[in-house]
């Protein structure tokens, strides 16, 4: 099946066309006129000014204004500097990454390449999820066909400006869509996140300042710097603008892609663009943006989907996964199911995260089935509290907080679990 | 010498890519997958050599990824994703009746070697769910019917 957003803006507009894929079809669209536009007309510094002012956030999770990461990025060094693509996208309920690497590899290649030049790195690396095989080849053809047309390698476009890309897969494991995760990885390690400061910028790939963006952050900076801040700017809310890809999944009617501009309620997306819920159900609970982000529950669906707006409901915009749950899913098994993830998934370097996502999975395993005691439920809230901000990298509060959210907004499917000592909803999904 | 000179040819190509060697040691055990299926203590030591690491050192990496491997594999992966989007949209079921149909459980494989069942995270497909991986392949949007047709028809 071709894997068009339903809803369609400046990102997607030609997802339908595959000939977009290729060199000659995305240059008919208008292609690398923008990397053009920065690498012969206008200085780094400028083109992270406009960055800046586009007021761009990056869309690998933390929402991080992108221009400004790239100001951190030293200006004279004596050696290399390096641009890291993430590609690792594992966070589940997120699909966006693959289907821009699929359908526009040339998007991303573009937005790199402009990143590249804006911090003076000679070489990038796109680290592709293992399990992305079809995106790393279309990548991978995207890059051969930009280096054929001279738009890649030595003195591109007629400049003086040298860039290379390299692209690594990655070999399956969640982590590694940390950024400092993704750098040991790429230099042939296990992927465990190191201690931060030092950060990227300063010691990144290799021991040499780096930046790493998301993929989507990438396809968003030729059309910046094609049409300008004010145009990027009456997309999306005043703090956050521009539009983002969101992936709706579960029980709604028309799960998919909708591209739609930052700032949209979530329950548009949900009901008007997703379908809603099958027929005769009730929206239960929405993970707005990927696992790691606490669930909202169906009476606070208006919230504007922005993170200043999901800040106030304690979760945030993620990846931009947004995962429905109808009225028979039980909220207690998908903290069982969330926890098994996070436990499976833990690099295990830190005490708090090793111990404590093996506790949060124990207990909610032990609650869903029946057995919980009363206490059950601090002793989560303890635990979860003992993991936030004590880790070397974010995964801890990443597992911690989704089980803060359930138990937040659906304190009463844990406390029917024990006081029924069994599962009280005999619809819900299977574990 | 089990990594063969065509190999040995790939990973010298992707040494060059990289300001450090080391850098070239996933893209060099993805090759050697590729040709062998799984590491061996013989190819780790054949790895070390080339990277001027330690084979045990080789290994950790191996451990690490889900997707390399030190014992032999079976013909074909089938995985069936069953983090929550595919679990709501009926991908814990699809999966329990694939292991009635094969008669093994989700983490072991056929007696004849070729199909290895078992269940997978979240791999970016949640709006097309229920779906499963297929060695390197997706097969998106199944039911029970479709996906029997598929894991019929591998060798
Ligand atoms: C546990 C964990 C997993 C992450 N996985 C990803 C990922 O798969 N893809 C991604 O782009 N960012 C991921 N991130 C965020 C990255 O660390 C980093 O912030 C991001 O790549 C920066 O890009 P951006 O500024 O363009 O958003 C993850 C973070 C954490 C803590
Ligand atoms: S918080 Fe967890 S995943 Fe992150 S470094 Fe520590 S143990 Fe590893
Ligand atoms: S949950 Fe199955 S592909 Fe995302």
């Amino acid at each position: 099946m071709l894997k068009v957003p339903y809803v369609t803006s400046y990102l997607t507009e030609h997802f339908g066309d595959d000939a977009f894929g290729t060199i000659e079809g995305y240059e008919a669209k208008g292609g690398y006129r923008a990397a053009r536009r920065a690498i012969t007309q206008m200085s780094p510094d400028e083109v992270v000014e406009l960055v800046k002012e586009s007021g761009l956030q990056g869309r690998g999770g933390a929402g991080f204004p992108t221009g400004m990461k790239w100001s951190f990025m030293p200006k004279e060094t004596d050696g290399p500097k390096y641009l890291v693509c993430n590609a690792d996208e594992s966070e589940p309920g997120s699909f966006k990454d693959r289907i821009l690497m699929e359908r526009a590899p040339h998007l991303v290649i573009e937005g790199m390449l402009i990143a590249a030049w804006a911090i003076g790195a000679s070489k990038s690396f796109i680290y592709v999820r293992g399990e992305y095989a079809y995106p790393a080849k279309q990548m991978m053809r995207a890059v051969q066909e930009a280096y054929d047309r001279g738009l890649l390698g030595r003195r591109l476009m007629h400049s003086d400006f040298n860039h290379d890309i390299v692209i690594q897969r990655g070999a399956g494991a969640y982590i590694c869509g940390e950024e400092t995760g993704l750098l040991e990885s790429l230099e042939g390690k296990k992927g465990q996140p190191r201690k931060k400061p030092p950060f990227p910028a300063q010691f990144g790939a290799f021991g040499r300042p780096s930046t790493v963006n998301n993929v989507e952050t990438f396809a968003h900076v030729p059309h910046i710097v094609s049409k300008g801040t004010d145009w990027f700017r009456s997309f999306g809310t005043e703090q956050s603008p521009g539009t983002t890809v969101f992936g709706v999944s579960g029980h709604v009617l028309r799960p998919g892609l909708f591209e739609l501009p930052l700032g949209t309620p979530l329950q548009e997306i949900v009901f008007d663009h997703a379908g809603g819920p099958p027929e005769g159900r009730r929206v239960k609970g929405v993970i707005p943006g990927g696992m790691s982000m606490p669930i909202l529950p169906a009476h606070q669906l208006d919230v504007p989907m922005a993170n200043e707006f999901l800040r106030e409901r304690k979760t945030m915009l993620g990846t931009g996964g947004v995962m429905v749950m109808d009225d028979t899913t039980c909220m207690v098994r998908v903290g069982e199911l969330v926890s098994y993830f996070f436990r499976d998934e833990s690099c295990g370097q830190c005490t708090q995260c090793r111990e404590g996502t093996g506790w949060l999975h124990q207990i909610l395993r032990r609650l869903e089935r029946g057995a919980g005691a009363p206490d059950d439920l601090d002793i989560l809230l303890d635990v979860a509290g003992s993991m936030e901000g004590q880790t070397i990298c974010a995964f801890a509060d990443a597992a911690a907080w989704p089980v803060q959210g359930l138990i937040r907004h659906f304190r009463s499917d844990f406390e029917e679990h024990i006081r029924q000592r069994k599962c009280p909803f005999p619809e819900s999904f299977e574990l | 010498m089990v990594i063969s000179e065509l190999t040995r040819g790939q990973i010298a190509d992707e040494i060059t890519k990289y300001p450090l060697k080391r850098g070239a040691l996933l893209p060099a055990l993805h090759w050697v997958h590729a040709e062998l299926g799984h590491v061996t203590h013989e190819c780790a030591a054949e790895l070390g050599e080339i990277f001027g690491i330690r084979p045990v050192e080789v290994m950790e990496v191996v451990s690490f990824y889900n997707m390399f491997y030190d014992s032999p594999q079976p013909r074909h992966h089938v995985r069936v994703c069953t983090n929550l989007p595919c679990s709501l949209r009926g991908a814990r079921t699809l999966l329990s009746r694939l292991e009635s149909h094969l008669g093994v459980k989700a983490g072991e494989v056929t007696p004849d070697g070729r199909v290895g069942l078992g269940h997978e995270e979240c791999l970016g497909a949640c709006a097309y769910a229920p779906m499963m991986r297929v060695d390197d392949v997706y097969y998106e949007d199944l039911d029970f019917e479709a996906a029997t047709r598929i894991l019929d028809s591998l060798d």
